[in-house]
């Protein structure tokens, strides 16, 4: 019965994201491609920036739009919903603990996050061409990296989203996404901060900076990067921390 | 007949401020009841505990056999529920409200359709099933709310405000529906501000204030135990002062700053002696209002003031 719940739950969101598909592509994959175009594409043909740049940045632009799709799916609905529209509402009254209509927003970010990325990674691939050192032959690394990375984005969506009001949303944007996306190490290794030692340990906050770590040890093993274990132990960590955080704050909107 | 809804001692804090302070109710099968009070008296409080989305801090609130603190997820399979502010799936057509509704309550999607398209019947807004619901108006989207909320064939069905912001003509179709509701022997608790709504379709009602029963009856009853006398509201056009002298054909009369209320047998017969009192005096009246023998007579003597 539970399990019925939670996959009516899934369709439903299922049903909704279908019908603004073309909203979700613009926001999750216009930036990533048109970075790709540019950098990737553009600089790389008229000798700007090395060919071999394109392989630092590939994991990046996959794990950006991936964390996008991811955060989006979940804390754009909850803020809307918590905020005005209080269409969860009738969602909180199934016959289920509210904490599995919080899980399966998860599930669901997951799973927008994994799709994103494997749309993002081939059309960017079209885009740049062939790229150095490029390797799909770490396919479950990959398949648990895709999955890691969508949990702690996810997980940083439910707290948002529990935690934001709707006028925030750009301000969220200016202070909590763009330094994000900047020091996330998407457009560059994380190795490349060595000679910047403040900077090279003060982004470690930064999930997005394990995402692009993680990715590059699974799609380019070439380029150096984290050692896996750190990186595994620290998304478990951050998933874990952002999730109790999430969760509390889901508890607290959803029963006053 | 049965017990549907029984509140004990029911209190909730909400910082400083206290919602509800030590309510006791209880609800019959098939009963529809209704809580009355002003804004703010703790109607919408009591049915968020209810219905398990307010926590309440103290007592104790069973629905349908389920303590909704300790058995919140039993009580939910068994209530329905029609907000104050409806609360529609924006991004759903009607039909499919109703079908993911049914769905939440683990019925199949069969049964779930055919459940959907029976109610949308009955409710008059089958020609509406394909449509986005921001197309509807106030009434249909307030129709479809109730069919949603009746789709898990629920023990008991809350209604809170069932019909604020609708025109007169779709409260009286919202009216219909409840009364139809009704002869099926559904348990029905509705919360409402208007004393024509409470007193026309409701079995039993409690009149709250400031989270407090002050009084619970039929309406009939309730009606009986107002003031016998016609209440005369007079508005003059500054503050009263000196004393009231006795006044023909008035029982009782009192100012209240600029407004002088009297109690009467008949309004007929008093009102020229009110009016000659105020000419001598030399106000100027504003205006004259009537509230008969009512529910809203009896809620004006219970808390001295009026409830909308």
């Amino acid at each position: 019965m539970k399990t019925r719940i939670f996959g009516s739950l899934l369709l439903r969101d299922a049903v909704v994201a279908k019908r603004d598909i073309v909203g979700i592509m613009i926001r999750t994959m216009l930036q990533p491609l048109l970075f790709t175009f540019v950098f990737g594409h553009l600089l790389t043909r008229t000798g700007v920036i090395p060919r071999a740049y394109t392989t630092m940045i590939i994991p990046g632009i996959a794990g950006l739009s991936l964390t996008m799709a991811s955060i989006w799916a979940v804390a754009m609905p909850l803020i809307a919903d918590f905020g005005f529209t209080k269409e969860i509402e009738d969602r909180l009254l199934a016959p289920v603990p509210i904490e599995v209509i919080a899980i399966e927003k998860l599930f669901a970010g997951i799973l927008q996050g994994a799709l994103t990325a494997s749309i993002t990674l081939p059309l960017a691939r079209l885009i740049i061409g062939p790229i150095p050192g490029l390797s799909l032959q770490r396919l479950p690394l990959l398949a648990l990296m895709v999955i890691l990375s969508g949990a702690v984005f996810s997980a940083f969506g439910l707290f948002l989203g529990t935690a934001m009001q709707p006028q925030h949303i750009s301000l969220m944007m200016q202070v909590i996404f763009a330094p994000m996306i900047m020091f996330g190490c998407i457009y560059y290794p994380w190795r490349s901060l060595d000679s910047f030692p403040v900077l090279k340990y003060l982004v470690l906050i930064n999930p997005l900076v394990y995402v692009s770590e993680g990715l590059r040890a699974a799609l380019t093993p070439g380029v150096p990067h984290m050692p896996l274990a750190a990186i595994l132990a620290a998304l478990a960590a951050i998933t874990l921390l952002l999730l109790w955080l999430g969760m509390r704050g889901f508890r607290r909107r959803a029963i006053s | 007949m049965r017990t549907a809804i029984h509140i004990s001692e029911l209190r909730k804090q909400y910082g400083a401020v206290t919602a509800l302070d030590g309510l006791d109710l209880d609800v019959m099968e098939g009963e529809m009841f209704g809580l009355l009070g002003p804004n703010g008296a703790g109607k919408t409080t009591t049915v968020g505990i209810l219905t398990t989305r307010v926590r309440a801090t103290s007592g104790e609130a069973v629905v349908a056999g389920c303590d909704v603190a300790k058995e919140a997820v039993q009580t939910r399979a068994r209530i329905g529920v029609v907000p104050q502010k409806p609360n529609p799936d924006l991004q759903l057509t009607v039909r499919e409200n109703l079908l993911f509704h049914a769905t939440y309550h683990g019925i199949p999607r069969a049964e779930a359709a055919r459940r959907a398209d029976a109610l949308l019947e009955r409710l008059g807004i089958a020609d509406k099933a394909n449509v986005k619901v921001q197309t509807l108006s106030g009434g249909q989207q307030q129709r479809m709310m109730i069919a949603r909320a009746l789709t898990h064939e629920p023990q008991v069905l809350f209604l809170d405000e069932p019909t604020v912001g609708l025109d007169p003509q779709a409260r009286l179709g919202v009216w219909d529906i409840l009364r139809e509701l009704k002869e099926q022997g559904r348990t029905v608790v509705m919360t409402t501000h208007y004393m024509e709504e409470a007193d026309q379709l409701c079995d039993r009602v409690a009149i709250i204030d400031k989270g407090k029963l002050l009084a619970l009856d039929t309406p009939t009853a309730l009606k009986a135990q107002a003031p016998g006398e016609t209440i005369i509201d007079v508005t003059l056009d500054r503050t009263i002062d000196g004393e009231l002298p006795p006044l023909a054909g008035v029982t009782r009369a009192e100012a209240r700053g600029a407004v002088l209320r009297a109690y009467a047998e008949s309004a007929a017969s008093a009102i020229p002696a009110l009016l000659a009192f105020a000419e001598s005096r030399g106000y100027a009246v504003r205006d004259i209002h009537l509230s008969r023998p009512s529910l809203e007579t009896l809620f004006i003597s219970l808390t001295g003031r009026k409830l909308a």
